[in-house]
């Protein structure tokens, strides 16, 4: 039967001619203890355990890199819960990985606010210069807006908001994220000192 | 008329985040009145009378909400929607980032009004600082007694929890927000029954924006009057404007409701830059019908903006200059939501995908005027067809967009017809072509 085959993700476990996975049996599955812990302090949080399959997952992402198979395993495990349950929900929600694209992210918004001051442009040159310095295990894309149109263009490395950007920053960008040093230092969100270059024209 | 500030009043104090500078300026005070010294029912009137409205878009009264929850001492529940996605908002980052404890503060007052004994702040995965800041600002209130199994010592338990999302525009939806606090896919939800009744956990579910909930410490300190005295008619108190787009001076501003539009983009934004001029704006975040020069001198409030034609929404303003072509924006904006539809409803999850094909063959100069009203169509064939209003968010920008800004489509069209060596096919009403033309750059 000539089927298209995925090579990545867990799509490639959708195969019709096998039995649906059932709950995996908690005794036969390893969990890394600091994984289960954490996905079990989120269980406890809810009035019911299965408002914890958000935070799981993302903490499952935050050791595996990614939604993998094995990732879904264990928090299926750990939540009594069937992994076509989880994947339902990792395919829905757009910081959640199906695929092994990195395990750290560089997300440049070019949502409407930012498309107005030419983010597309940004984008641009982040993704060349992430070619140009062979930049792995980050994943580049473009995203919606992340909340920061006063900071237009901008991006989140990490959770980290920088900006405004300018396609020139972007080898410095792409360069801080690949050796790990700070991203533009003074141009966060977080950072102390962090104000709108046009903020002390304001009255 | 300059900003009026109130929510916003303390956010220059250095450490703000922390609870013993809240304290210092006042914090808390309210909280523990109006558990040890109010009634819920007098904190009810207090908010209803107010007038305080819902700062999440809807604009729906924030006490004539809390009073739908049903008494009774069955589980409760308190949603803070923190799942700012709004194209354009930004001003609930803002407030959480600066003052967490004023949040949490209004966290707690809304859930006396309530009747909640557990809360939630649904945050957008996104904002790893805010959560961040919030979760040590939680800790320091869990703490001090002002959160858990007695609060203030007045025997009331309300439990507070941050939960975060994964990165889901329509999470922002209040029923597609139960859903994804519950572990699920995050889809709206049939209403009736509303959350009030039937919410969080199938129990009575109060759910209010973060900015809504922040301007409750302050009603109770001061009075429902001291409220409803600022602003105009049913628009009362003040308001976040978030500014952005093509002004000198993009950002968060806060204004008394009724201040002239134009007083906002101009006067505290900047205006467009040097040597542009305005062609159109969001009043309201991306899912508000644009407005153009004409409604500049409106007064900014929720009446206004919605007899104009558009909505005051979550106030964001996206300003867009004479020099911006307005098809890829649509573009733009219609791949937003068509990425966003969560796909349960067709009129959404269809008219998303078939709008930005329509819009890609104006863009590439395939379409024919006649898909323009085409378009139009589909727009109105979504509008109120839906369980939410994702699809008419995207719906009605760019049914406005076609009707202030018809020729400029059709002049798109046949600049790319000739660029791309298409057929050519005349367009409707060549005079009004020609004068789009002029007018502006594509």
């Amino acid at each position: 039967m000539d089927r298209r085959r995925f090579p990545l993700g867990w799509d490639e476990a959708v195969d019709l001619d096998r039995e649906p996975a059932l709950v995996p049996d908690p005794a036969e599955v390893e969990v890394p203890a600091a994984l289960r812990a954490s996905i079990e302090a989120a269980m406890g949080r809810y009035p019911d355990t299965r408002s914890a399959t958000l935070p799981a997952l993302a903490a499952a992402q935050q050791v595996h890199g990614w939604c993998s198979p094995e990732a879904m395993h264990q928090v299926a495990a750990v939540m009594g819960v069937t992994p076509a349950f989880l994947s339902s929900v990792a395919t829905f929600y757009d910081m959640l990985r199906t695929e092994p694209s990195g395990s750290r992210y560089v997300y440049v918004c070019t949502s409407v606010a930012c498309h107005l001051r030419d983010a597309k442009a940004v984008y641009d040159a982040i993704a060349e210069q992430a070619r140009e310095q062979d930049l792995e295990g980050v994943e580049v894309r473009e995203f919606e807006c992340l909340g920061a149109c006063d900071m237009a263009p901008m991006a989140s490395i990490d959770g980290r908001f920088v900006g405004p950007l300018d396609p020139s920053d972007a080898e410095e960008l792409i360069g801080a994220v690949k050796a790990g040093r700070e991203i533009l230092p003074g141009r966060g969100l977080e950072d102390a000192d962090y104000r709108l270059p046009w903020s002390e024209e304001r009255s | 008329m300059p900003e009026t500030l109130n929510l916003t009043a303390n956010h220059h104090e250095r450490d703000l985040h922390q609870i013993e500078v809240y304290e210092r300026l006042g914090g808390y005070r309210s909280a523990r009145r109006a558990l040890t010294a109010m009634t819920p029912d007098e904190v009810l009137e207090t908010l209803e009378s107010s007038g305080l409205r819902g700062r999440g878009g809807a604009g729906f009264s924030m006490g004539k909400k809390a009073s739908f929850v049903p008494k009774g001492t069955m589980d409760k529940y308190l949603c803070c929607n923190a799942d700012e996605s709004e194209p354009g908002a930004f001003k609930d980052r803002l407030l959480m980032q600066r003052n967490p404890h004023q949040l949490i503060e209004g966290c707690i007052i809304g859930a006396v009004a309530a009747g909640a004994n557990k809360g939630f702040i649904f945050i957008r995965g996104e904002y790893e600082l805010q959560a961040k800041i919030l979760d040590a600002a939680l800790v320091e209130a869990y703490e001090k007694g002002y959160l858990g199994a007695d609060l203030f010592g007045s025997g009331t338990p309300f439990e507070l929890v941050l939960h975060r999302g994964q990165g889901a525009y329509i999470c922002g939806e209040e029923s597609a927000l139960l859903d994804g606090l519950e572990g699920k896919r995050g889809n709206p939800r049939l209403k009736p029954p509303f959350p009030a009744n039937q919410g969080l956990y199938q129990g009575p579910t109060l759910i209010n924006n973060v900015e809504t909930l922040c301007n409750t410490p302050a009603i109770i300190e001061k009075g429902a009057e001291w409220f409803a005295a600022m602003g105009v008619d049913k628009s009362t108190g003040t308001k976040m404007v978030s500014v952005s787009g093509n002004v000198q001076r993009p950002g968060n501003f806060e204004v008394e409701l009724g201040i002239p539009v134009r007083e906002i983009i101009y006067g505290l934004a900047g205006g467009p830059p040097e040597g542009r001029e305005l062609k159109c704006f969001f009043p309201g975040g991306s899912s508000a019908p644009v407005l153009t020069k004409e409604h500049l001198d409106l007064p900014f409030t929720y009446e206004a903006m919605a007899e104009a034609g558009s909505m005051l929404g979550t106030a964001s303003m996206i300003v867009v200059d004479d020099s911006q072509p307005l098809v890829p924006l649509a573009l733009r904006l219609a791949g937003f939501y068509r990425h966003e539809s969560c796909g349960k409803c067709v009129p959404c999850r269809e008219g998303t995908v078939w709008t930005v094909s329509m819009l890609e063959r104006v863009d590439s100069g395939e379409a024919t005027p006649m898909d323009l009203e085409i378009m139009a169509e589909v727009q109105q064939n979504i509008i109120g067809n839906c369980l939410c209003v994702l699809g008419d968010s995207m719906a009605m920008p760019i049914g406005s967009m076609i009707k202030h800004f018809r020729g400029e489509f059709e002049a798109h069209i046949e600049r790319a017809r000739a660029a791309n060596d298409l057929e050519h096919l005349p367009a409707r009403g060549a005079g009004e072509l020609a004068a789009a033309a002029e007018a502006g750059p594509i």
